[in-house]
């Protein structure tokens, strides 16, 4: 189904549908599918009025948005005025911010109709969806397996047909891992295209909220809304944003589509690394020419992600200190005792341990050994990539060594876990824009993807080539007993 | 200097905050201002509220750039903000904005004067940081009280090498530093209300030792005479210390103004560890060529030049100028006045005479903006009554003509404030001229002889002393413009005229 946003939106413009019906659809298709926990709260009463306000100006003739009336979802860590923002975390029960992100104000200005907030790892913590406060999120192809993280709730979601689309974060794939785990697209941008005003800070210099959505055609569009330079973020990039739209269906012949396959021989599931190859014959079919591309240091690439990341986030989190919002503790003899038990009582474990092991990193004496070490490996990194880019146009890789993983896996080998995150962190740490396409389905039933980078502010070419691959790879079925969102019955 | 003293010799460096004068915070919109009800100026990104970000406030970084070229630093092309880590109420972040391994200048030095002789302080470096809220603990309950009014308000930090070597030096240093950030309009100098701030880092070694003793810092010295008081009795108490054979203890100190020494102030077991890293909000400022040149071109002239420039060419004392560029508009409305026409030394007169005493009355202040003394009104700003440099000048021609004595003055001063007519005109429509004219003058001298016959015999019988009755009372019948001069000169001759 691509265009499928463009299409809802076209039938609200029109008349041939309401707003007001899209969003009833997703809020009894959100109440049918509870289960999923996939999503934490639900602003039903401002999504219906913001949906007859929509409705009223079709009628009236008035011009509209390119998402108008489209109910959508995004991460309960992206700030919105309407309803709770609460990273899934005990933390932030309840915390009502003043402000809307600039990427959800982005989105109302383009008519869409924010119905709620979707679950999601504790503060983005997680590549499991398992560490919500909310409870874990659920994967719609299977009840023994995790939908991915920390974007879980924003591609169960989709995957279910709660939403035509969403938006999440990523960090280190948070936005790719789930969007592949639960057979969705899911992009994250070049870092600086999408402003992380609104969004609550993990990395900072890592995060970016991306779309995720059931084609690439709505990804683009999606992502061609909320992209663009914003003065209230000192990171946004300031040149216009491309048109991801127009290379749609301009093909790929001639194009270079890089694989790593000296990186890809190892610790790959064969299911996995045989979709990458799949991929690879059919864009090479479809006039592209496949090379053979080397990328020395990405092994190391989630040792320094998991370095600098927690770095940022021990320093992010501070804020969080139970004094002007958040939880406080009831029980506090003093200013120290307060933090302390404020912090121990509305963290989880996971949230924990990843502060514990910034506050290392960056603490005297250990500095140059991991923060500053973990930095020039990240120049490295950016430097792999160039001359990978000199040689390809897109870099195909899996977006995860696996399908998804069973549920409470995490648990049981939490470095096994950080290891996994090996094929999108270095997306994050060279800030390049990389995305997930799903390709199929493993012999379990589960979602298989593949995932395709591109050199900075090169997202239409990762756009072009990745709806080639959607063309070519065909329709896919949808997860079992859930249908994707269509408004058909609208 | 006792003899044990001169055994010994003092180190002391200095470390000067200064809030820059924006408008706004230095990395928000939220509006700078002091005395306001307390958060009634924090915004999303001065409460550091989930998902708010900081954006540099360009103004800010162009105060820093006219302070550090002013001060002959080198300006960083590139330097970085770092997050300094710690926990507390009033730093809503939990980390405060700070320049650590890459400042914006370095290297610069103070240049000032005492007794007479010019001296330099040379600086290691100023960065840029933002200041914290404020915390009020009262005994009252069990709570504190947290004002972020002044959380994220724009800061330069102004740090010195250990190169001074008196409490005198470092009191004249610091005069001069806030002298010159205040004529920059950097800083608003006013130490009472914080914006201006002052630590002394100080040890003693032994003379003739190169390496230094172990340094004390004394925090928050708010006054001149503070951080001299100060910085004297540490002084002294490390060397008591040390005489006695004790050790000193690397310590952060405050000045206790009441009991006349430094008490140690509440520390933190082991040492603090901030951990510094860059802040990832925030790219790397960079500073091109072109605004350095911009700024540079645009510095207005500094004390020092001021004071030589009232000297040499204006002919003024030395006290006469150093007290003229204290004073806060007084240069260019003298600047206006010679030019106008007006003699130096009497517009210096005035200006550190009845404008200076108008000024601490609160009756006048100086408006940058017009150039100019402006009456200080109970309601909104009156248009009229500004006291420039050729109104100003055209007083001191009248004071130094002798059309008005330097009574009349301080009364055409207070007209001028409440209109806008010229004070040659003020003079003539309330009849402020001087009275020089002998016949008149001495028929009220004659008159007051009469009225007092004993202080006349007193007189006569050798008591010069009582001519001060006579011309007290001679000043007060002709309501002040009789000319003083001439009064002292007709009432002895009448006197002795009439004995």
């Amino acid at each position: 189904m691509p265009d499928q946003l463009s299409r809802l939106a076209a039938a609200v413009r029109t008349g041939a549908t309401t707003s007001r019906s899209l969003v009833e659809r997703a809020l009894a298709r959100e109440a049918s599918a509870r289960a999923l926990n996939a999503v934490t709260s639900v602003t039903a009463a401002e999504a219906l009025a913001t949906a007859d306000a929509i409705d009223a100006a079709a009628r009236a003739g008035a011009p509209l948005g390119p998402l108008a009336g489209v109910p959508l979802l995004v991460k309960d860590n992206i700030c919105t005025t309407d309803g709770v923002t609460t990273c899934a975390s005990r933390m932030l029960p309840g915390y009502r911010s003043p402000f809307d992100a600039e990427a959800v104000r982005r989105l109302r200005q383009a008519g869409a109709v924010i119905v709620g907030k979707a679950n999601m790892d504790e503060f983005a913590m997680g590549s499991t969806g398992e560490t919500s406060a909310a409870g874990p999120c659920g994967n719609p192809w299977s009840a023994a397996h995790v939908p991915g993280g920390s974007s879980s709730g924003s591609a169960a979601a989709v995957a279910a047909g709660i939403v035509p689309a969403s938006l999440g974060s990523d960090t280190g794939g948070s936005v790719r891992q789930p969007a592949a785990f639960c057979g969705v697209v899911g992009v994250k941008p070049t870092y600086g295209t999408v402003s992380r005003r609104g969004l609550v800070a993990y990395g900072s210099s890592l995060d970016q909220i991306g779309p995720l959505a059931t084609s690439v055609a709505d990804a683009a569009l999606l992502l061609s809304v909320i992209a663009g330079h914003d003065a209230g973020d000192a990171t946004s990039a300031a040149q216009p944003t491309p048109d991801y739209l127009g290379g749609l269906t301009a093909g790929v012949q001639g194009l270079r589509v890089g694989v790593p396959r000296a990186l890809l021989a190892s610790g790959v599931e064969p299911a996995v690394l045989a979709e990458v190859e799949r991929a690879a014959a059919i864009l090479e079919e479809a006039g592209a020419r496949v090379v053979d591309v080397a990328l020395p240091h990405a092994p190391v690439a989630a040792p320094a992600y998991y370095i600098l990341a927690t770095a940022e986030a021990s320093s992010n989190l501070s804020r969080f200190d139970g004094v002007r919002y958040g939880h406080r503790t009831g029980d506090a003899a003093d200013i120290d005792e307060l933090y302390a038990r404020s912090r121990a009582e509305g963290f989880g474990p996971e949230v924990i341990q990843r502060i514990l092991l910034g506050t290392y990193v960056l603490s005297a004496g250990y500095y140059d050994a991991y923060y500053r070490k973990a930095q020039q490996v990240r120049t490295l990194i950016i430097d792999d990539y160039r001359a990978v880019f000199a040689a390809c146009d897109v870099l195909l890789t899996p977006p995860s060594p696996s399908t998804a993983f069973r549920t409470g896996d995490a648990s049981r080998d939490p470095l096994q876990m950080y290891l996994a995150d090996i094929f999108t962190v270095s997306a994050n740490l060279a800030g390049i824009p990389a995305m997930s396409l799903p390709m199929g389905l493993d012999g379990q039933g589960l979602p298989t993807a593949v995932q395709l980078s591109a050199r900075a502010f090169r997202e239409p070419v990762l756009f072009q080539a990745a709806a080639e691959l959607e063309r070519r790879r065909g329709a896919l079925p949808s997860a079992p007993g859930y249908t994707l969102f269509d408004g058909a019955d609208a | 200097m006792s003899s044990t003293e001169s055994a010994w010799e003092t180190v002391i460096g200095l470390e000067v905050h200064a809030q820059l004068a924006t408008r706004s915070k230095i990395f928000s919109s939220a509006p700078v201002a002091f005395g306001q009800p307390p958060n009634s100026l924090v915004n999303d990104v001065c409460a550091g509220l989930p998902g708010a970000l900081p954006v540099l406030n360009r103004e800010a970084v162009a105060l820093a750039l006219r302070a550090g070229l002013a001060l002959g630093c080198s300006i960083q092309r590139v330097s970085v903000f770092a997050r300094k880590n710690y926990f507390y109420p009033d730093l809503p972040k939990g980390y405060q904005i700070s320049q650590f391994e890459q400042p914006i200048c370095l290297g610069g030095a103070i240049p000032y004067e005492l007794d007479g002789e010019q001296h330099s302080l040379r600086l290691t470096r100023i960065h840029m940081e933002e200041d914290a809220g404020k915390s009020t603990h009262t005994a009252a309950g069990p709570y504190s009280a947290i004002d972020l009014n002044r959380a994220g308000t724009p800061l330069v930090e102004i740090v010195s090498e250990p190169e001074l070597h008196s409490a005198e030096h470092a009191a004249a240093c610091f005069r001069e530093l806030r002298s010159i950030l205040v004529a920059l309009g950097v800083n608003d100098g006013n130490m009472a209300e914080g914006s201006l701030r002052c630590d002394a880092n100080v040890s003693v070694r032994r003379r003739g030792d190169t390496t230094l003793g172990t340094k004390v810092e004394i925090k928050n010295l708010n006054s001149f005479k503070f951080l001299r008081d100060a910085i004297r009795a540490e002084s002294q108490r490390q060397i008591d210390v040390l005489e006695r054979g004790g050790a000193l203890v690397q310590e952060t100190r405050l000045w206790h103004e009441v009991e006349r020494r430094t008490v140690p102030m509440r520390t933190k077991e082991g040492s603090a560890d901030y951990r510094y890293f860059p802040d990832p909000d925030l790219p790397p400022l960079i500073i091109e060529e072109g605004w350095i040149a911009t700024v540079r071109a645009n510095l207005p002239e500094l004390p020092g030049a001021q004071r030589a420039r009232l000297q040499q060419q204006h002919g003024l004392s030395a006290y006469d100028a150093t007290v003229l560029v204290a004073l806060e508009g007084a240069v260019p409305v003298f600047d206006g006045a010679v030019a106008a026409g007006a003699p130096p030394k009497g517009v210096a007169n005035l200006l550190s005479g009845i404008v200076a005493a108008s000024i601490n009355e609160g009756r006048l202040r100086w408006d940058a903006a017009a150039s100019a003394f402006v009456p200080v009104a109970a309601g909104p700003a009156p248009s009229s009554g500004r006291v420039d440099g050729p109104r100003l000048g055209e007083l001191a021609g009248l004071l130094h003509d002798g059309v008005i004595s330097s009574n009349a003055a301080r009364d055409v001063l207070d007209r001028m404030l409440a209109s806008d007519a010229s004070p040659r005109r003020i003079v003539d429509e309330a009849g402020l001229q001087q009275l020089s004219d002998t016949d008149a003058l001495d028929a009220i001298i004659r008159e007051v002889i009469a009225s007092m016959p004993d202080a006349a015999t007193s007189y006569r019988s050798g008591n010069r002393k009582v001519l001060a009755l006579f011309i007290g009372r001679v000043m007060k019948s002709s309501s002040g413009r009789a000319n003083p001069g001439l009064v002292q000169e007709r009432l002895r001759a009448l006197l002795a005229e009439t004995e």
